[in-house]
């Protein structure tokens, strides 16, 4: 079938337009693999602290970091540490200090208190009801965001060794690692943002 | 290209709206257009921090009566 001379060039048009708009969506997607391969759109956070509120704080950003397409590694150490932990476990074997530690550390996302105004728990539930009335994701919430999101967690090996938490007690989190300080800078280096919670 | 689909977010806190439209994009086609609906008022800036990052188009940002309306177009 013979089309009119017209419709010949409008319909190229319309290829050498659809091509235009390929590459550009091409490069675009090309720039911003170089923009990730060459670690400068990587958040890097080291969770010192285990308080409820700034634990939010951090989880809040790195997801929301994490859902604008940097690569977001959350590093925890210290009092951190205690929120990979999972609650409710067996003891057995530690010795009296460490049992005690297990005792006195709060153990996942239910357990953390505020740095002001928990008032023996009794802020934090009147918070945490505000945050429920008002949308706010809380905590256990913000975690299972980051499977989703894509966030890497590391736990400082130190610090679980010192708190006397063993690796089987650790949290479910897709990717979990154990590590130390070199690593943390690794990763800190290879990203442009650190913060330290 | 004239497929658009529309979400709501509205009763979504920081960071649940820019999570939910991440994730959200994902499902429609290049070059489709998304329209999302937010009464969070970080969403405005949040949206235009959102596609300048991911690199998506910004093609129209609203604001009327405590909702925040952003169309955006898939990019790469």
């Amino acid at each position: 079938m013979i089309e009119p001379s017209s419709a010949v060039g409008s319909s190229a048009d319309v290829q050498s337009s659809e091509l235009h708009r390929h590459i550009a969506y091409r490069l675009e997607a090309l720039e911003q693999e170089v923009a990730r391969l060459s670690g400068r759109n990587g958040l890097t956070v080291c969770v010192f602290s285990g308080d409820l509120d700034r634990l939010i704080a951090a989880f809040s950003i790195a997801n929301g970091a994490a859902a604008c397409g940097l690569r977001v590694c959350m590093f925890f150490t210290f009092w951190g540490t205690t929120l990979l932990r999972r609650p409710r476990v067996a003891s057995r074997g530690k010795r009296l200090v460490e049992r005690m530690l297990g005792w006195l550390l709060p153990a996942g996302p239910h357990a953390v208190r505020l740095s002001r105004l928990d008032l023996g728990g009794l802020g934090r539930r009147m918070i945490l009801a505000e945050m429920r009335r008002k949308g706010v994701p809380d905590l256990a919430a913000l975690m299972e965001m980051a499977k989703n999101t894509g966030v890497e967690i590391l736990a400082c090996g130190m610090s679980m060794e010192l708190m006397g938490i063993r690796a089987g007690e650790l949290i479910d989190y897709p990717g979990l690692r154990v590590c130390g300080a070199a690593q943390f800078a690794d990763m800190a280096a290879e990203g442009n943002v650190t913060l330290f919670v | 290209m004239s497929e658009r689909k529309t979400i709501d977010l509205t009763g979504m806190r920081c960071p649940g709206p820019i999570v939910q439209l991440n994730a959200e994009i994902r499902q429609i086609t290049q070059g489709a257009e998304l329209e999302a609906l937010s009464d969070d008022p970080a969403f405005e800036l949040d949206a235009k921090a959102w596609c300048r990052r991911t690199g998506h188009e910004l093609l129209a940002l609203a604001s009327a009566d405590g909702i925040v309306r952003a169309r955006i177009r898939r990019r790469a």
